[in-house]
């Protein structure tokens, strides 16, 4: 019971902090039809910034900071890279990402070196904040819950209720339509993209010192956020809700239970579910949980 | 003979001398297993180049095949080692059955569709069989590896495969036949509608061709080829670790092959060939030779889609319209703007190395010492870049029109 509460409250957690990635993804998908490989670069330039502005000047304002500047290298990217991209087709889009997710990489690890940097929780969120069944849950976890599900509501309430957010939903379904009602078409993709990139860049910054800020955890986490979108369904928001809490939940307990079938520990398989997951899906339903087209 | 057919007996013949010739020239123990690096990767680029290239399928997960065959072929080695009787010489082939084993089994679950969903699936794949390697490394061996021993067969004509020119020209030997297979397959009647498949799927099926059994028998085939690849590779090097199989592999070869050119059969063949002397030249100079190497890729989708081999294309035809003086005009004003641009840039690049560099020695560009750890010198040399870029804006200000002339005449040149 005990392992079984801890366990679901960390799955939250981590669900939590994939869709905070996948929600950008599967938005900057809608506009663009192709998947940005790049996004979880964004999440460790997050991390990294927040490190670096936090030993500067303290968390808090890494917390509105390093977002903001990651924002801003997201919409520079697609300003003067994916644009020019886009005009050659979708295969050159999906390489320019390829590829800038692979020299992002290579940047931190010339800036930063390539062992784990010491970003650390702050003091004032350090230690515990409740005790259940003799498991502490710390102050930290319930920080990230708090910030992700705050700007689930924000981003959910911006989209739905606010000018821009139907100006952007416009954009992304019909184009043409929007630009011939005298909207910047190009501009809205632009912000959508930034957007989505300052969205990694926060997760980025409460998810480094939670987790490991090294240069490999961008293509650690890339993956399995990929898995969350397609299993979700591309495109649709709900559908990357309720992929990243399953695949956060799945994650967390295949890790945790010790349960062995003919010698094969459970924990030892963990780290092929989610891409057996994918696979599965594509294969029975290529349009995932609650897509609404085919890949 | 037809000057068409002089010209193949031409190209193929001076192929076979160069790489019967290659060794005579680097004979140094280090270029000879460089030539071996090259070789391997030219059949694994020209195997992925397979998909990308004549099918339209950009597939993430390549190094599935070749590491399979890699780690498949080691082990039989290891068989050899033990009394199986195998020639050593047909080792990659089973690394090739392997390669198609494998690929049948993927193929038939990642070809259903093409496109993005393609490079998904291969993705997962990937993904799912790299971390499967790590699960079971009495297999993979995983971070160590497995190792075999080449010469294990004993010998044979006189051939033991003990030194390193030995498995030198048996690379050359397989690369020549891989090669000639695969050209003659872009040549059939499957490899015409694999392009037909690329272009345009719809019609190729009114045609009465399931596209998916093209895609299918492509990635099938293909996965031969980077299994031949594999093989060659575990008998070059006598150990296969799990790296072979990993995303990283899949990158490489996916670099090597858009770096070469996707669109002409020689394209990979050159992009393996510069990766392999980047990587050993640029390795040897700098720490940050993967950012150069990225760097070179994003410049190569942003601003050459076509590669190494458009750009070779580009000035046959220049030379062929006469038009070569006109382009050197051209290249002359725009030399000194690029070269004090790119300059700056590896400037920037190699100041962020050492000023991360906890154990950094002075920084010496061009016999002025520079603190990389002031702010000054940042501010300086940034300052100065970003004159030297508005210098080449100027320059190309001036250089463009007569640019887009020579473009103008092409064309003109093409309808004539």
């Amino acid at each position: 019971m005990e392992l079984f509460v801890t366990s679901l409250l960390n799955g939250v957690t981590y669900g939590l902090l994939l869709f905070m990635l996948s929600s950008g993804l599967t938005l900057i998908f809608s506009m663009m039809g192709v998947l940005n490989f790049a996004h979880a670069s964004f999440y460790m330039l997050g991390a990294y910034f927040g490190y670096a502005i936090s030993t500067k000047v303290g968390f808090y304002p890494a917390l509105v900071l390093a977002p903001l500047a990651v924002g801003s290298i997201g919409a520079l990217v697609e300003r003067y890279g994916l644009r020019r991209a886009h005009a050659t087709g979708h295969v050159s889009e999906l390489l320019f990402t390829f590829g800038l997710a692979f020299v992002i990489a290579e940047a931190v690890r010339l800036v930063w070196g390539s062992t784990p940097v010491p970003y650390k929780v702050p003091v004032s969120l350090d230690g515990p904040l409740f005790t259940l069944y003799d498991a502490t849950f710390p102050t930290y976890k319930a920080f990230m819950m708090l910030v992700s599900v705050g700007m689930l509501v924000a981003l959910y309430a911006g989209l739905t209720r606010t000018r821009v957010g139907l100006v952007i939903r416009a954009a992304l379904t019909r184009p043409d339509m929007a630009e011939a009602l005298g909207h910047d078409v190009p501009r809205v993709f632009m912000l959508v993209f930034g957007g989505g990139a300052a969205l990694a860049g926060l997760a980025g910054v409460i998810g480094g010192n939670a987790f490991v800020t090294d240069p490999g955890m961008a293509e650690s986490l890339g993956t399995i956020v990929f898995v969350v979108v397609v299993v979700g369904g591309l495109g649709s928001l709900t559908g990357a809700f309720v992929a990243s809490l399953f695949i956060g939940i799945v994650q967390t307990f295949a890790v945790a239970v010790d349960y062995s079938w003919h010698g094969m520990s459970i924990s030892r398989v963990a780290p092929v579910i989610p891409y057996f997951i994918m696979v599965a899906m594509l294969i029975v339903r290529p349009r995932g949980l609650m897509g609404t087209r085919e890949t | 003979m037809s000057p068409a057919a002089r010209r193949r007996w031409i190209v193929w013949g001076g192929f076979a001398a160069v790489l019967v010739a290659a060794p005579l020239v680097f004979n140094k123990g280090f270029s000879l297993s460089l030539l071996c690096q090259m070789g391997i990767l030219i059949i694994f680029a020209l195997s992925y180049n397979m998909l990308l290239g004549q099918t339209g399928l950009l597939s993430f997960g390549h190094a599935v095949y070749y590491g399979l065959g890699a780690i498949i072929s080691i082990h039989a080695l290891n068989l050899v080692q033990a009394g199986w009787k195998f020639p050593v010489t047909l080792m990659p082939l089973v690394g090739g059955a392997a390669g198609l084993f494998f690929g049948v089994i993927f193929g038939y679950v990642t070809t259903r569709r093409a496109g993005t969903t393609f490079s998904m699936i291969s993705l997962g794949v990937g993904e799912m069989v790299a971390a499967c390697s790590l699960m079971f490394p009495a297999f993979f061996g995983g971070e160590a590896g497995v190792s075999g021993n080449r010469s294990a067969g004993g010998a044979f004509l006189g051939l033991t495969y003990g030194p390193q020119i030995q498995i030198y020209y048996l690379v050359a030997a397989w690369l020549l036949l891989a090669t000639a297979a695969m050209y003659a397959l872009s040549r059939t009647p499957l490899g015409r509608m694999a392009n037909a498949v690329r272009d345009n799927p719809e019609r190729a099926q009114f045609v009465g061709y399931d596209p998916q059994h093209v895609r299918f028998m492509m990635v099938a085939l293909s996965g031969f080829f980077a299994g031949v690849a594999g093989g060659l590779s575990a008998l070059n090097y006598e150990i296969v670790t799990a790296e072979s199989v990993s995303a990283a592999t899949s990158g490489m070869v996916l670099l090597a092959t858009y770096l070469g050119g996707i669109g002409f059969f020689a394209g990979p063949i050159a992009g393996a060939i510069v990766v392999t002397l980047m990587q050993t030249a640029l390795g040897s100079v700098t720490k940050a030779w993967p950012f150069y190497f990225g760097a070179m890729f994003l410049a190569t989708v942003l601003f050459v889609p076509g590669g190494l081999a458009s750009v070779a294309m580009l000035h046959k035809r220049l030379w062929d319209a006469r038009l070569v003086k006109k382009a050197a005009g051209v290249y002359a004003i725009m030399a000194v703007p690029s070269v004090v641009v790119l300059g700056f840039a590896v400037l920037l690049v190699e100041m962020a190395y050492n000023a991360s560099d906890e154990s950094r020695s002075a920084f010496n560009a061009l016999g002025i010492t520079l603190d990389t750890t002031a702010n000054g010198t940042w501010i300086a040399v940034i300052a100065l870049t970003i004159a030297a870029i508005a210098g080449w804006r100027l320059a190309w200000r001036v250089a463009s029109p007569r640019w887009s002339e020579l473009g103008a005449a092409l064309a003109g040149d093409r309808r004539r």
